[in-house]
Parts: C-alpha cells; sequence; structure tokens
C-alpha cells in the first residue's frame, strides 16, 4: 500500500520565535503545575510553627534550590502573560502574522520587566524569602 | 459494527456532549487566576516572608484565609487541566495515558485538600 498523505507537521514549517513562545506555555504550565507542591509544603510548614517554619526557609535557601524558585517566578510570569494573550486570542482577535509577533514582544517585555523587579524583591536580602 | 445503520454508527461513536467542556472550564479558572495570582504574589511580595507571626498573622485573616483557599482549588483544577492536555497530547501508549491521567487526577486532588486543609489549620489556631 502506497504511504497515506500525512498532515504537515512541525519540522516543515520554517522556525519562528512565535513557535517557542507557543512551546514555553505548555512548558511553564507543567513546570508551575509540580510548583503546587512547593506551595503546599510551604503552607504545611508554615503551620506546623516557626521551627519547622524557620527549617523550611533553610531548605529553601540554598542556592540550587533559590535559582528554581526563581525560574518558577519567572515561569509564572510568562504563563500569566501568555495566558491572558490566548484569552484575547479568545475573542477572535490578534492572529494575524504581525499582532501575534507584538503580542509575543509584549509578553517578553512584560516578563523582563516584572521578573526582574520580583526577582529583586524576593531575592534580594531586604525582607523576602532569605 | 457490521449491519449497523450509519445512525447506530454515530450513536456509537458520536459525541460524549462534553465538547467545549474541558476547554471552557480552563478558561474559566484562567480568568478567575489573573487576579488571584496577582493579589497573592504582591500580597506575599510586601509581607517579610522568614517572619513566622507576619505570615501567619496575614493568613488568619478571613480575608485573606479565602481566597487563598480558592486560589489553591482553582490553581489545582486549572493545572489538573492542562496536565490532562499534556498527557493526552504526549503520552501515546494507551495503558501508560490512562495509568498517568488518573495518577495525575488523584495527585492534583490530593495537592487540593492538603492545601485548603493547611490553610484552614493556621487559620483556625488560636
Amino acid at each position: 500500500m502506497a504511504p497515506r498523505p500525512l498532515s504537515p507537521h512541525l519540522s516543515v514549517y520554517r522556525f519562528a520565535y512565535t513557535m517557542a513562545l507557543s512551546i514555553l506555555h505548555r512548558i511553564t504550565g507543567v513546570a508551575l503545575a509540580s510548583g503546587l507542591l512547593v506551595l503546599v509544603a510551604w503552607l504545611l510548614a508554615l503551620g506546623n510553627g516557626p521551627q519547622a517554619y524557620a527549617a523550611f526557609n533553610g531548605f529553601m535557601g540554598h542556592g540550587l534550590i533559590q535559582v528554581v524558585l526563581g525560574a518558577w517566578l519567572l515561569a509564572f510570569l510568562y504563563h500569566l502573560a501568555n495566558g491572558i494573550r490566548h484569552l484575547f486570542w479568545d475573542t477572535g482577535r490578534g492572529f494575524s502574522k504581525s499582532a501575534a509577533r507584538r503580542s509575543a514582544r509584549l509578553v517578553i517585555a512584560f516578563v523582563v520587566v516584572a521578573g526582574a523587579l520580583l526577582v529583586y524583591v524576593f531575592f534580594c536580602p531586604v525582607g523576602g524569602v532569605q | 459494527m457490521r449491519g449497523s445503520t450509519p445512525l447506530g454508527k454515530v450513536l456509537g461513536y458520536g459525541s460524549a456532549k462534553d465538547g467545549a467542556g474541558h476547554w471552557w472550564v480552563q478558561r474559566v479558572t484562567a480568568v478567575a487566576l489573573v487576579p488571584l495570582t496577582i493579589w497573592f504574589l504582591l500580597s506575599m511580595a510586601s509581607l517579610p516572608l522568614a517572619d513566622h507571626a507576619a505570615v501567619t498573622g496575614w493568613m488568619r485573616q478571613s480575608l485573606h484565609a479565602v481566597p487563598l483557599a480558592v486560589l489553591i482549588l482553582t490553581l489545582c483544577w486549572h493545572a489538573r487541566l492542562g496536565v490532562q492536555v499534556v498527557l493526552e497530547d504526549y503520552v501515546h501508549h494507551h495503558a501508560l495515558k490512562i495509568t498517568s491521567l488518573l495518577l495525575s487526577t488523584f495527585v492534583h486532588a490530593l495537592v487540593a485538600a492538603t492545601g485548603v486543609f493547611a490553610v484552614l489549620r493556621i487559620a483556625f489556631a488560636a
């Protein structure tokens, strides 16, 4: 039997950065879902009293874990901004190539600005996680 | 389906009457999560997070505990729907797909229940 025609798949398209943003929405979504475990662990530690909370914060203060927490923060900001972009698309607008690229740049700009601000607030020694 | 009528085929393999349900609930939870997550993030940014008394004091107020419980439930619901789509798209082995979907559902339910329990325990602690 002759091979059946298949619908074109990812590999036939020239790469555009909007594609990277598209898959990044799923990647950040899955990462954030796993972050729920840490959110709940934090709430449990908080309810277990000051000592347990201090121990939890001590564990979370390790360098590598701080990097993961920072990555989660950026992933959240991206998923938030790109999610709003998706909700806007749901109204049937913004689908032209130029509009999609404009909103993509807007999302990235938001992540950079809000990310820098919140990383500073949460990870710099005055108050915050430390 | 040999000998069945076209109608029978449609009745056997047709709509599950839930066409847009998943899509819609994902949007409803997404819309709810925009203000809820921003509120939570800004609240956390304004709290001294290392200070146990300050954080629990904040969480004891019903104006904070209730939206926080709603946030946790909505997050888990939204996450379960999202993870479901990812598993359905990328896990091709049928048994593995069903198993992972079940597991994801159970874990999300467990996380939601534990999260709400943890918030209430703090809120109700004297």
